[in-house]
Protein backbone atom coordinates (compact mmCIF):
# COMPACT_ATOMS: atom_id res chain seq x y z
CA UNK A 1 0.00 0.00 0.00
CA UNK A 2 1.35 3.40 -0.98
CA UNK A 3 1.90 5.84 1.82
CA UNK A 4 -0.53 8.67 2.47
CA UNK A 5 1.96 11.23 1.27
CA UNK A 6 2.54 9.40 -2.01
CA UNK A 7 -1.19 9.12 -2.66
CA UNK A 8 -1.66 12.81 -1.96
CA UNK A 9 1.08 13.66 -4.42
CA UNK A 10 -0.46 11.50 -7.11
CA UNK A 11 -3.91 12.97 -6.60
CA UNK A 12 -2.64 16.51 -6.98
CA UNK A 13 -0.61 15.63 -10.07
CA UNK A 14 -3.61 14.00 -11.76
CA UNK A 15 -5.69 17.02 -10.81
CA UNK A 16 -3.32 19.41 -12.52
CA UNK A 17 -3.24 17.18 -15.60
CA UNK A 18 -7.01 17.26 -15.62
CA UNK A 19 -6.97 21.04 -15.54
CA UNK A 20 -4.74 21.10 -18.61
CA UNK A 21 -6.81 18.62 -20.59
CA UNK A 22 -9.97 20.46 -19.63
CA UNK A 23 -8.51 23.76 -20.83
CA UNK A 24 -7.34 22.13 -24.07
CA UNK A 25 -10.77 20.69 -24.61
CA UNK A 26 -12.38 24.09 -24.24
CA UNK A 27 -9.90 25.73 -26.58
CA UNK A 28 -10.51 22.98 -29.14
CA UNK A 29 -14.28 23.43 -28.83
CA UNK A 30 -14.01 27.15 -29.52
CA UNK A 31 -11.63 26.58 -32.45
CA UNK A 32 -13.81 23.79 -33.78
CA UNK A 33 -16.77 26.11 -34.05
CA UNK A 34 -14.83 28.57 -36.20
CA UNK A 35 -13.17 25.86 -38.26
CA UNK A 36 -16.49 24.13 -38.83
CA UNK A 37 -18.12 27.35 -39.97
CA UNK A 38 -15.27 28.02 -42.37
CA UNK A 39 -15.44 24.48 -43.75
CA UNK A 40 -19.19 24.62 -44.20
CA UNK A 41 -19.12 28.07 -45.81
CA UNK A 42 -16.73 26.81 -48.46
CA UNK A 43 -18.86 23.82 -49.40
CA UNK A 44 -21.45 25.45 -51.73
CA UNK A 45 -18.71 26.99 -53.86
CA UNK A 46 -16.79 23.75 -54.10
CA UNK A 47 -19.94 21.79 -54.93
CA UNK A 48 -21.04 24.24 -57.65
CA UNK A 49 -17.60 24.36 -59.17
CA UNK A 50 -17.50 20.56 -59.20
CA UNK A 51 -20.89 20.51 -60.95
CA UNK A 52 -19.70 22.99 -63.57
CA UNK A 53 -16.51 21.03 -64.16
CA UNK A 54 -18.54 17.84 -64.46
CA UNK A 55 -20.74 19.53 -67.05
CA UNK A 56 -17.79 20.85 -68.98
CA UNK A 57 -15.91 17.59 -68.96
CA UNK A 58 -18.98 15.73 -70.14
CA UNK A 59 -19.22 18.21 -73.01
CA UNK A 60 -15.49 18.04 -73.70
CA UNK A 61 -15.54 14.24 -73.70
CA UNK A 62 -18.33 14.14 -76.24
CA UNK A 63 -16.31 16.53 -78.40
CA UNK A 64 -13.58 13.93 -78.51
CA UNK A 65 -10.54 16.26 -78.34
CA UNK A 66 -7.89 15.96 -75.65
CA UNK A 67 -8.59 19.12 -73.72
CA UNK A 68 -6.17 20.76 -71.28
CA UNK A 69 -3.57 18.56 -69.66
CA UNK A 70 -4.80 19.23 -66.13
CA UNK A 71 -7.95 17.41 -67.19
CA UNK A 72 -6.73 14.74 -69.58
CA UNK A 73 -3.51 13.95 -67.73
CA UNK A 74 -0.07 13.41 -69.13
CA UNK A 75 -1.06 10.20 -70.86
CA UNK A 76 0.90 8.09 -68.39
CA UNK A 77 0.30 6.77 -64.91
CA UNK A 78 3.82 5.91 -63.83
CA UNK A 79 4.61 8.47 -61.20
CA UNK A 80 2.13 9.17 -58.45
CA UNK A 81 2.36 12.17 -56.18
CA UNK A 82 0.64 11.80 -52.84
CA UNK A 83 -0.20 14.87 -50.80
CA UNK A 84 -0.63 13.77 -47.22
CA UNK A 85 -2.46 16.31 -45.12
CA UNK A 86 -2.20 16.07 -41.34
CA UNK A 87 -2.24 18.42 -38.37
CA UNK A 88 0.62 20.55 -37.12
CA UNK A 89 0.02 19.43 -33.56
CA UNK A 90 -0.62 16.24 -31.70
CA UNK A 91 -2.96 15.65 -28.77
CA UNK A 92 -5.85 14.90 -31.08
CA UNK A 93 -6.36 11.19 -30.58
CA UNK A 94 -5.97 8.99 -33.61
CA UNK A 95 -6.54 11.79 -36.10
CA UNK A 96 -3.02 11.96 -37.52
CA UNK A 97 -2.35 8.25 -37.14
CA UNK A 98 -5.49 7.37 -39.11
CA UNK A 99 -4.62 9.68 -41.97
CA UNK A 100 -1.06 8.36 -42.06
CA UNK A 101 -2.35 4.79 -42.01
CA UNK A 102 -4.50 5.52 -45.01
CA UNK A 103 -1.54 7.13 -46.79
CA UNK A 104 0.64 4.09 -46.05
CA UNK A 105 -2.00 1.79 -47.44
CA UNK A 106 -2.15 3.91 -50.59
CA UNK A 107 1.64 3.92 -50.90
CA UNK A 108 1.71 0.16 -50.45
CA UNK A 109 -0.87 -0.41 -53.18
CA UNK A 110 0.84 1.90 -55.63
CA UNK A 111 4.22 0.32 -55.03
CA UNK A 112 2.79 -3.16 -55.42
CA UNK A 113 1.47 -2.01 -58.80
CA UNK A 114 5.01 -0.96 -59.74
CA UNK A 115 4.44 2.80 -59.70
CA UNK A 116 6.91 5.41 -58.55
CA UNK A 117 5.61 7.27 -55.53
CA UNK A 118 6.52 10.79 -54.47
CA UNK A 119 5.19 12.44 -51.35
CA UNK A 120 4.44 16.00 -50.37
CA UNK A 121 3.52 16.31 -46.73
CA UNK A 122 1.26 19.05 -45.44
CA UNK A 123 1.45 19.45 -41.69
CA UNK A 124 4.28 18.44 -39.39
CA UNK A 125 2.81 15.30 -37.83
CA UNK A 126 2.45 13.39 -41.07
CA UNK A 127 6.01 14.22 -42.02
CA UNK A 128 7.30 12.86 -38.73
CA UNK A 129 5.30 9.67 -38.93
CA UNK A 130 5.95 8.93 -42.60
CA UNK A 131 9.56 10.05 -42.45
CA UNK A 132 10.73 6.91 -40.69
CA UNK A 133 9.68 4.61 -43.48
CA UNK A 134 9.30 6.74 -46.57
CA UNK A 135 11.64 9.68 -45.97
CA UNK A 136 13.40 9.13 -49.29
CA UNK A 137 10.17 9.75 -51.23
CA UNK A 138 9.60 13.21 -49.83
CA UNK A 139 9.80 15.94 -52.42
CA UNK A 140 8.37 18.85 -50.49
CA UNK A 141 6.70 19.93 -47.29
CA UNK A 142 4.06 22.56 -46.62
CA UNK A 143 4.13 24.16 -43.20
CA UNK A 144 0.77 25.39 -41.98
CA UNK A 145 1.87 26.46 -38.52
CA UNK A 146 2.01 30.14 -39.55
CA UNK A 147 -1.57 30.18 -40.76
CA UNK A 148 -3.69 32.32 -38.52
CA UNK A 149 -7.33 31.54 -37.94
CA UNK A 150 -8.68 29.52 -40.82
CA UNK A 151 -7.29 31.60 -43.63
CA UNK A 152 -5.73 28.88 -45.71
CA UNK A 153 -6.36 30.70 -48.98
CA UNK A 154 -2.77 31.76 -49.51
CA UNK A 155 -1.33 28.38 -48.55
CA UNK A 156 -3.78 26.63 -50.89
CA UNK A 157 -3.02 28.99 -53.77
CA UNK A 158 0.70 28.52 -53.27
CA UNK A 159 0.43 24.76 -53.21
CA UNK A 160 -1.89 24.81 -56.23
CA UNK A 161 0.61 26.82 -58.26
CA UNK A 162 3.45 24.59 -57.13
CA UNK A 163 1.53 21.48 -58.18
CA UNK A 164 0.67 22.92 -61.57
CA UNK A 165 4.33 23.81 -62.11
CA UNK A 166 5.57 20.36 -61.10
CA UNK A 167 3.00 18.80 -63.39
CA UNK A 168 4.10 21.00 -66.30
CA UNK A 169 7.68 19.95 -65.64
CA UNK A 170 6.58 16.33 -65.87
CA UNK A 171 7.56 15.49 -62.30
CA UNK A 172 4.48 13.34 -61.81
CA UNK A 173 1.51 11.97 -63.72
CA UNK A 174 -1.19 11.62 -61.08
CA UNK A 175 -1.66 13.68 -57.93
CA UNK A 176 -3.81 12.45 -55.09
CA UNK A 177 -4.69 14.19 -51.86
CA UNK A 178 -4.98 12.13 -48.68
CA UNK A 179 -6.77 13.92 -45.87
CA UNK A 180 -9.36 13.45 -43.16
CA UNK A 181 -12.81 14.54 -44.11
CA UNK A 182 -14.86 16.18 -41.42
CA UNK A 183 -18.16 14.30 -41.19
CA UNK A 184 -19.20 15.39 -37.71
CA UNK A 185 -17.63 15.98 -34.32
CA UNK A 186 -17.27 12.27 -33.64
CA UNK A 187 -16.21 11.06 -37.02
CA UNK A 188 -13.38 12.14 -39.27
CA UNK A 189 -12.78 9.77 -42.11
CA UNK A 190 -9.48 9.57 -44.01
CA UNK A 191 -10.25 9.83 -47.72
CA UNK A 192 -8.33 10.21 -50.96
CA UNK A 193 -9.17 12.69 -53.68
CA UNK A 194 -7.58 12.74 -57.10
CA UNK A 195 -6.44 16.24 -58.01
CA UNK A 196 -4.60 15.80 -61.30
CA UNK A 197 -5.92 14.79 -63.78
CA UNK A 198 -9.00 16.60 -62.50
CA UNK A 199 -11.78 14.18 -61.80
CA UNK A 200 -15.14 15.69 -60.85
CA UNK A 201 -16.93 13.69 -58.17
CA UNK A 202 -19.21 11.05 -59.64
CA UNK A 203 -22.12 12.26 -57.55
CA UNK A 204 -21.86 15.83 -58.87
CA UNK A 205 -25.21 16.95 -60.15
CA UNK A 206 -25.20 17.16 -63.91
CA UNK A 207 -27.90 19.20 -65.47
CA UNK A 208 -30.09 17.92 -68.24
CA UNK A 209 -29.80 20.40 -71.07
CA UNK A 210 -32.90 19.05 -72.81
CA UNK A 211 -31.03 18.76 -76.06
CA UNK A 212 -29.82 22.35 -76.10
CA UNK A 213 -26.20 23.10 -76.89
CA UNK A 214 -23.94 25.10 -74.62
CA UNK A 215 -22.53 28.33 -75.88
CA UNK A 216 -19.13 29.28 -74.60
CA UNK A 217 -17.60 32.71 -74.28
CA UNK A 218 -14.73 33.14 -75.01
CA UNK A 219 -14.28 29.44 -75.84
CA UNK A 220 -14.61 26.11 -74.15
CA UNK A 221 -10.86 25.64 -73.92
CA UNK A 222 -10.25 29.06 -72.45
CA UNK A 223 -12.95 28.56 -69.85
CA UNK A 224 -11.52 25.20 -68.90
CA UNK A 225 -8.08 26.72 -68.73
CA UNK A 226 -9.18 29.35 -66.21
CA UNK A 227 -11.44 27.03 -64.28
CA UNK A 228 -9.20 24.01 -63.86
CA UNK A 229 -6.47 25.71 -61.80
CA UNK A 230 -9.22 27.25 -59.73
CA UNK A 231 -10.81 23.87 -59.23
CA UNK A 232 -7.45 22.50 -58.13
CA UNK A 233 -7.02 25.35 -55.62
CA UNK A 234 -10.54 24.95 -54.33
CA UNK A 235 -10.03 21.25 -53.74
CA UNK A 236 -6.82 21.84 -51.85
CA UNK A 237 -8.41 24.64 -49.85
CA UNK A 238 -11.48 22.61 -48.97
CA UNK A 239 -9.19 19.74 -47.95
CA UNK A 240 -7.29 22.07 -45.65
CA UNK A 241 -10.47 23.44 -44.11
CA UNK A 242 -11.94 19.98 -43.60
CA UNK A 243 -8.73 18.77 -42.10
CA UNK A 244 -8.52 21.76 -39.75
CA UNK A 245 -12.08 21.22 -38.54
CA UNK A 246 -11.41 17.50 -38.15
CA UNK A 247 -8.28 18.13 -36.12
CA UNK A 248 -10.11 20.35 -33.66
CA UNK A 249 -12.99 17.90 -33.39
CA UNK A 250 -10.61 15.00 -32.77
CA UNK A 251 -8.68 17.07 -30.28
CA UNK A 252 -11.84 18.00 -28.45
CA UNK A 253 -12.98 14.39 -28.22
CA UNK A 254 -9.56 13.17 -27.15
CA UNK A 255 -9.25 15.84 -24.47
CA UNK A 256 -12.78 15.15 -23.25
CA UNK A 257 -11.87 11.48 -22.80
CA UNK A 258 -8.64 12.41 -21.07
CA UNK A 259 -10.49 14.71 -18.68
CA UNK A 260 -12.96 11.98 -17.87
CA UNK A 261 -10.21 9.42 -17.33
CA UNK A 262 -8.43 11.81 -15.01
CA UNK A 263 -11.67 12.25 -13.07
CA UNK A 264 -12.02 8.49 -12.65
CA UNK A 265 -8.42 8.20 -11.61
CA UNK A 266 -8.89 10.94 -9.02
CA UNK A 267 -11.96 9.15 -7.61
CA UNK A 268 -10.03 5.87 -7.33
CA UNK A 269 -7.05 7.52 -5.71
CA UNK A 270 -9.23 9.50 -3.29
CA UNK A 271 -10.92 6.29 -2.21
CA UNK A 272 -7.55 4.64 -1.65
CA UNK A 273 -6.34 7.70 0.20
CA UNK A 274 -9.37 7.79 2.51
CA UNK A 275 -9.11 4.07 3.21
CA UNK A 276 -5.44 4.37 4.06
CA UNK A 277 -6.14 7.32 6.33
CA UNK A 278 -8.94 5.44 8.07
CA UNK A 279 -6.70 2.40 8.52
CA UNK A 280 -4.05 4.52 10.10
CA UNK A 281 -6.48 6.15 12.54
CA UNK A 282 -7.83 2.75 13.50
CA UNK A 283 -4.32 1.47 14.01
CA UNK A 284 -3.45 4.39 16.27
CA UNK A 285 -6.62 3.90 18.31
CA UNK A 286 -5.86 0.21 18.78
CA UNK A 287 -2.39 1.09 19.93
CA UNK A 288 -3.73 3.58 22.50
CA UNK A 289 -6.43 1.23 23.76
CA UNK A 290 -4.17 -1.81 24.04
CA UNK A 291 -1.60 0.37 25.78
CA UNK A 292 -4.24 1.48 28.32
CA UNK A 293 -5.43 -2.11 28.86
CA UNK A 294 -1.92 -3.30 29.58
CA UNK A 295 -1.69 -0.98 32.56
CA UNK B 1 -42.65 27.30 -67.82
CA UNK B 2 -40.93 29.02 -65.01
CA UNK B 3 -41.28 32.75 -65.20
CA UNK B 4 -38.56 33.44 -62.67
CA UNK B 5 -34.91 32.63 -62.82
CA UNK B 6 -33.27 30.73 -60.01
CA UNK B 7 -30.01 32.46 -59.37
CA UNK B 8 -27.17 31.84 -56.99
CA UNK B 9 -23.95 33.69 -56.48
CA UNK B 10 -21.33 31.89 -54.45
CA UNK B 11 -17.80 32.69 -53.41
CA UNK B 12 -15.44 30.39 -51.49
CA UNK B 13 -16.15 32.40 -48.34
CA UNK B 14 -19.93 32.36 -48.48
CA UNK B 15 -23.10 32.07 -50.51
CA UNK B 16 -23.79 35.71 -51.32
CA UNK B 17 -27.16 35.29 -52.93
CA UNK B 18 -29.54 32.48 -53.63
CA UNK B 19 -33.14 32.74 -54.74
CA UNK B 20 -35.67 33.44 -57.48
CA UNK B 21 -35.19 36.62 -59.50
CA UNK B 22 -36.47 38.16 -62.73
CA UNK B 23 -33.36 39.35 -64.41
CA UNK B 24 -29.62 39.32 -63.84
CA UNK B 25 -27.13 41.53 -65.65
CA UNK B 26 -23.50 40.46 -65.48
CA UNK B 27 -20.23 41.78 -66.96
CA UNK B 28 -19.12 39.00 -69.31
CA UNK B 29 -15.57 38.75 -70.59
CA UNK B 30 -16.82 39.68 -74.06
CA UNK B 31 -19.39 42.24 -73.00
CA UNK B 32 -22.19 42.76 -70.57
CA UNK B 33 -25.08 40.36 -70.84
CA UNK B 34 -28.48 39.91 -69.28
CA UNK B 35 -30.07 36.63 -68.31
CA UNK B 36 -33.83 36.21 -68.27
CA UNK B 37 -35.78 33.07 -67.38
CA UNK B 38 -35.45 30.25 -69.96
CA UNK B 39 -32.16 31.48 -71.30
CA UNK B 40 -30.26 29.09 -73.56
CA UNK B 41 -27.34 27.20 -71.94
CA UNK B 42 -24.38 29.49 -71.85
CA UNK B 43 -21.07 29.65 -70.08
CA UNK B 44 -18.67 32.54 -69.78
CA UNK B 45 -15.96 34.06 -67.66
CA UNK B 46 -16.65 37.45 -66.10
CA UNK B 47 -14.68 40.64 -65.87
CA UNK B 48 -14.31 42.21 -62.46
CA UNK B 49 -17.40 44.28 -62.04
CA UNK B 50 -20.91 44.66 -60.82
CA UNK B 51 -23.56 41.97 -61.13
CA UNK B 52 -27.03 43.48 -61.00
CA UNK B 53 -29.91 41.43 -59.71
CA UNK B 54 -33.37 42.68 -60.64
CA UNK B 55 -36.61 41.42 -59.25
CA UNK B 56 -40.00 43.06 -59.24
CA UNK B 57 -41.18 44.52 -55.99
CA UNK B 58 -37.65 44.67 -54.62
CA UNK B 59 -34.80 47.11 -54.90
CA UNK B 60 -32.07 46.13 -57.33
CA UNK B 61 -29.21 44.35 -55.66
CA UNK B 62 -25.71 45.15 -56.82
CA UNK B 63 -22.91 42.74 -56.08
CA UNK B 64 -19.29 43.34 -56.92
CA UNK B 65 -17.61 40.17 -58.15
CA UNK B 66 -13.95 39.45 -58.84
CA UNK B 67 -12.67 36.47 -60.79
CA UNK B 68 -16.16 35.44 -61.73
CA UNK B 69 -17.61 32.77 -63.91
CA UNK B 70 -21.22 32.35 -65.02
CA UNK B 71 -23.05 29.18 -65.94
CA UNK B 72 -26.54 29.34 -67.43
CA UNK B 73 -28.46 26.07 -67.58
CA UNK B 74 -32.15 25.25 -67.88
CA UNK B 75 -32.06 24.99 -64.08
CA UNK B 76 -30.96 28.59 -63.65
CA UNK B 77 -27.94 30.82 -63.42
CA UNK B 78 -24.94 30.22 -61.19
CA UNK B 79 -22.16 32.73 -60.75
CA UNK B 80 -18.99 31.55 -59.07
CA UNK B 81 -16.72 34.36 -57.95
CA UNK B 82 -13.41 34.31 -56.14
CA UNK B 83 -14.56 37.30 -54.15
CA UNK B 84 -18.00 38.88 -54.01
CA UNK B 85 -19.53 41.61 -51.89
CA UNK B 86 -22.97 43.13 -51.78
CA UNK B 87 -22.41 46.81 -52.53
CA UNK B 88 -25.20 47.79 -50.14
CA UNK B 89 -23.22 46.30 -47.26
CA UNK B 90 -19.98 48.23 -47.75
CA UNK B 91 -19.20 51.79 -46.82
CA UNK B 92 -16.94 53.80 -49.15
CA UNK B 93 -14.97 55.20 -46.19
CA UNK B 94 -14.13 51.70 -44.97
CA UNK B 95 -12.79 50.75 -48.38
CA UNK B 96 -10.74 53.93 -48.56
CA UNK B 97 -9.13 53.21 -45.23
CA UNK B 98 -8.57 49.57 -46.20
CA UNK B 99 -6.84 50.66 -49.41
CA UNK B 100 -4.70 53.07 -47.40
CA UNK B 101 -3.80 50.36 -44.89
CA UNK B 102 -2.93 47.80 -47.56
CA UNK B 103 -0.72 50.30 -49.38
CA UNK B 104 1.15 51.11 -46.20
CA UNK B 105 1.64 47.43 -45.52
CA UNK B 106 2.97 46.87 -49.03
CA UNK B 107 5.43 49.74 -48.57
CA UNK B 108 6.65 48.38 -45.25
CA UNK B 109 7.39 45.00 -46.80
CA UNK B 110 10.59 43.87 -48.46
CA UNK B 111 10.78 43.65 -52.23
CA UNK B 112 10.35 39.94 -52.72
CA UNK B 113 8.47 38.81 -49.70
CA UNK B 114 5.93 36.08 -50.41
CA UNK B 115 2.40 37.40 -50.47
CA UNK B 116 3.31 40.69 -52.15
CA UNK B 117 1.59 39.70 -55.36
CA UNK B 118 -1.50 38.84 -53.43
CA UNK B 119 -1.46 42.19 -51.68
CA UNK B 120 -1.12 44.06 -54.96
CA UNK B 121 -4.03 42.05 -56.32
CA UNK B 122 -6.02 42.84 -53.21
CA UNK B 123 -5.40 46.57 -53.62
CA UNK B 124 -6.46 46.57 -57.25
CA UNK B 125 -9.57 44.64 -56.24
CA UNK B 126 -10.36 47.25 -53.59
CA UNK B 127 -9.82 50.07 -56.07
CA UNK B 128 -12.19 48.46 -58.55
CA UNK B 129 -14.67 47.97 -55.78
CA UNK B 130 -14.36 51.59 -54.70
CA UNK B 131 -14.91 52.73 -58.27
CA UNK B 132 -18.03 50.58 -58.55
CA UNK B 133 -19.82 52.27 -55.67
Amino acid sequence: MASLKELKGRISSVKSTQKITKAKQMVAAAKLKRAQEAAEASRPYAARLAAVIANLTAAAASGGEGGPKLLSGSGREDTHLLLVMTAERGLCGGFNANTVKRAKQEIGELRAAGKTVKIITIGKKGREQLGREYGDMFVDHVDLSDVKGNDFTEAALGLGRELARRFEDGEFDVATLVFSEFRNVLSQVPVTRQLIPAKPPEDAETIDLKGAIYEYEPSEEEILETLLPRYLNTQILSGMLESAAGEQAASMTAMDNATRNAGELIDDLSLQYNRARQAQITKELIEIISGAEAL
Amino acid sequence: MADTLSFSLVSPASEVFSGEVDHVIAPGAEGEFGVLPNHAPFMTTLKNGVVRILSTGKDDMRVFARGGFADVTPAGLTILAEEAVDLASVAPEEIDSEIERSRLELKSRGDDEPGNARLVEHISYLEDLRAAI
